[in-house]
Order: C-alpha cells, then structure tokens, then sequence
C-alpha cells in the first residue's frame, strides 16, 4: 500500500464525475422530480376543489328538489282549496236556483189559481146571471144590473 | 490459482499487489514485475488496475444516470428512471436533513461518493480469482509472464483511492469553511477553541494549544475517513482471498460472508457519504 501517483489521479477522476454529477444527471432529475411534484399537488388541489364543486352541486339540488317539492304541495293545496271552493259554489249556485225554481213555479201556481179563480168567478157571473135571467124568465136589462152581478161576483 | 503453483503466501501477496506502472530508477517506465519493483518506483507509478476499474466503473454510474436523467419525464416513471429518482431522493433527503445551507454541490456531491463508492466495493463481490486469471490470460496473449501480471478489482482496497476521494473532500471542507467564516474566521476557529479566556495574554498562550488540537482534529477527518473505507474493503477482500484458499470449504463459508458483506459495502458507502456531508456542514456552520 504504497502511495503514489493513483492518489492524484483519484481524486482528478473524481472531480471530473462530480462535476459531470453536478452539470448533467443532477439538475434533470430534480427539475422532474420536482415539476412532477407540482403536477401531482395540482392534482390533488383539482381533485379536492372537484370534490367541493360536486358537494355544492349536490347541496344546490337537495335545494331545488326540496324548493319543488314545496312548491308542488303547495299547488296541490292550493288546487284543493279551489275544488273545495268551486263544489261550494256549485252547491250554492244550486240551491239559489232550486230556490228560484220553487219561488217560480209558486208564482205560477199562485197565477193558475189567481187566473182560475178569475174566471170561476166570471163564469159564476155568467152562470148566476144566466140562473136568475131563468128565473125571472124576463130578460133584465144587462146593462142596468150589470154593477149589481159585478159586486155579486166579487162577493163569491 | 495464480501462477505456478504459488505458495499460500505468495498467493496471497499476488492478490493484495496492484499492476503498478511508474518509473522505475533501473527500467524507466514499465510495468512493475514484483512488489520490490512497485515499491522501487515510490510516488511516480500509477495503478493501472485501480485507476481502470474506479474510472471504468464511475463512467458506468454516470452514463446510467445520464440515460436516466435525459429520458426523465413528469410523468410516471418506469424502471430505470425509478431507481434513479429513488438514489436522488433518498440522498437529497439525507443532504437536506444534515446540511442546512444551500449549496449546489453537495447534493451531487453526495451522490457520486454514494454511488462510485458502491459500485468499487460492489467488485469485491465477484470471486476474487476470476478477474485476475482473466486478465493474466489476456496478458498472456499478448506475451507477458501471467506470474507477473498482478490484478486488484476492487478500487477501494487501494489507499490511494480512499485517500483521493477523502483529500478531495478535505479540499472542500477547507474552501467551505473559508467561504462561510472568511479566511480570518477560519483561522480563528483554528486558534482560539477549545479553549478560550477574556484574558489577552493567557489567550496568547493558549493559541498553540488550540492551534494543534484543532489541526489534529482537522486532520483526522480525511485521514479517518479514507482510511475507514479502505481499512473495511481491505479486511473483507483479504477474508475473501484466504476463504478462497481453504478448497472445497470455500463453499459454504464465501456464501455467508458474502451477504455479510453486501452489508458491509453498502454501509461503507453510505457512511462515506454522510460523514462528507456532515464535515461540510460542520465546516459550513458558526459554532461547533
């Protein structure tokens, strides 16, 4: 183990690869290292940000779902409510006519018998006229009498 | 085995001599044919088998991780890419939880010791005959005497690497404590701990004091540190080459040392690594 000359020409030898080391494998392989460092945090961060992105999505459709929901019950109360509303009125528009009917036929019944009263009376007249013209089998000036028939039909 | 019929312990110094190629006072520039003529050749040889593999294998993690880099893409990663962008974070972690500045050399720095470091130690794993008696058939092809061709694998069995690679840390330690504190900040670090009184002439006095423990404390950094990993690389190549000399026993005995080792290469590794990124920021911080 004597030294000589290898001494120096080690360590010239290892300058050299040092400085190759140092020039030419390092920086490559620490820039992508570190570039695929930054890619994969990008990443990540992507992910991440997606992640909450469909969160609040999911929340803004749970929103929208609830809000519609409301909405349709609302419609459907609301629909009820007319329904309800409309039978009542139906029911009402048809007791009022009912009613209408009733008071009107009363009051044509009320014209039947007025009118049939009229002319019972007119005919009893006639007949009460006739009867007595019989009877006093002389003809009575219709003229003369005529008020005393009159006041004897309104009589009956 | 190598040569002709060596003995134990020539087999032995075979395996633990490097193919050294220097200036020899006699031969001139030359491949050293013994152990006496690498030792002749003092500071001005070189190993050839170090240097090759170390390099060789440096070249290997460098080119992988180049593919790796320049195909990366953001988005998912396959294979090869996974496995780099694994070795970067696991190191950038480990730089970011020791190392408080910012520097954009450490990181990079940390990687290549954690990885060249790695892949030496990984060839102490491959069967200590083999790429040795390959490369004297080689070289017997090309008509040198295979006895002669002496053939180390793992580069971090070699002092000299360690110390290369822990001397060059060591140059950064000083430049980074210098950066952060200044050249007079550095030197005060230097001189005036451990020990320190408001009083201006006992402090005089205690400057050498601190002058040499501190340097001793400096200094036992890289020298820890080089020699730790060769000191663990070195025992477990040599626990490999004596195995392989037991024969038929080798067999059940090199399996579980060879797992105890993968241990044993991977921690070296990985300790090598993290105490350069403590030293640099203990180098980086005010206090210590």
């Amino acid at each position: 183990m004597n030294l000589n000359l290898t001494l120096i020409g080690q360590a010239i030898a290892f300058a050299v690869f040092v400085w190759f080391c140092m020039r030419y494998v390092w920086p490559p392989v620490m820039q992508s290292l570190q570039e695929r460092q930054k890619k994969i945090a990008d990443g990540l961060d992507a992910a991440s940000r997606a992640n909450r992105d469909l969160e609040l999505a999911q929340e803004q459709a749970n929103e929208t779902l609830r809000e519609s929901k409301e909405q349709a019950a609302q419609i459907l109360e609301q629909a009820h409510k007319r329904s309800n509303q409309m039978i009542e009125e139906a029911r009402d528009n048809a007791r009022l006519e009912g009613e209408r009917m009733i008071a009107n036929a009363r009051a044509e019944i009320d014209q039947e018998i007025n009118r049939a009263k009229e002319e019972l009376r007119a005919q009893v007249a006639r007949l009460a006229i006739e009867g007595a013209e019989r009877i006093l089998e002389s003809s009575i000036d219709e003229a003369k009498h005529r008020e005393l028939v009159d006041k004897l039909a309104t009589e009956l | 085995m190598a040569g002709n019929n060596p003995t134990t312990t020539e087999y032995i110094q075979h395996h633990l001599q490097n193919l050294t190629f220097g200036l020899h006072p006699e031969h001139g520039w030359s491949i050293a044919h013994s152990a006496d003529e690498a030792a002749e050749m003092g500071f001005w040889a070189i190993h050839l088998d170090t240097m090759g593999w170390s390099i060789g294998l440096g070249v290997l993690f460098l080119w992988v991780f180049r593919k790796a880099a320049k195909a990366a893409t953001t988005g998912v990663p396959t294979g090869l890419q996974n496995f780099v962008e694994m070795m970067v974070e696991f190191v950038d972690n480990s730089v970011k939880e020791t190392f408080h500045g910012r520097s954009k050399l450490i990181a990079p720095l940390s990687l290549t010791i954690f990885c060249w470091i790695f892949l030496m130690n990984l060839m102490d794993l491959v069967p200590v005959d083999v790429l040795p008696m390959l490369a004297q058939k080689i070289a017997a092809m090309f008509g040198a005497d295979p006895a002669h061709v002496y053939f180390k694998v793992v580069p971090t069995t070699d002092v000299n690497a360690t110390l290369g690679m822990s001397l060059s840390v060591f140059a950064l330690i000083i430049f980074y404590a210098i950066r952060s504190k200044g050249f007079s900040g550095f030197i005060a670090e230097l001189t005036l701990h451990p020990f320190s009184t408001p009083n201006k002439f006992a402090q005089a006095l205690l400057i050498p004091v601190n002058f040499l423990l501190e340097t001793v404390t400096l200094l036992a950094r890289p020298i820890s540190l080089a020699l730790r990993l060769f000191g663990n690389l070195y025992a477990g190549e040599l626990i490999f080459i004596l195995i392989a000399l037991l024969g038929l026993w080798q067999l059940p005995l090199h399996f579980p040392w060879a797992v105890f080792h993968i241990l044993i290469i991977v921690l070296q590794a990985f300790i090598f690594m993290m105490l350069t990124i403590v030293y640099l920021s203990m180098a980086t911080e005010e206090q210590h």
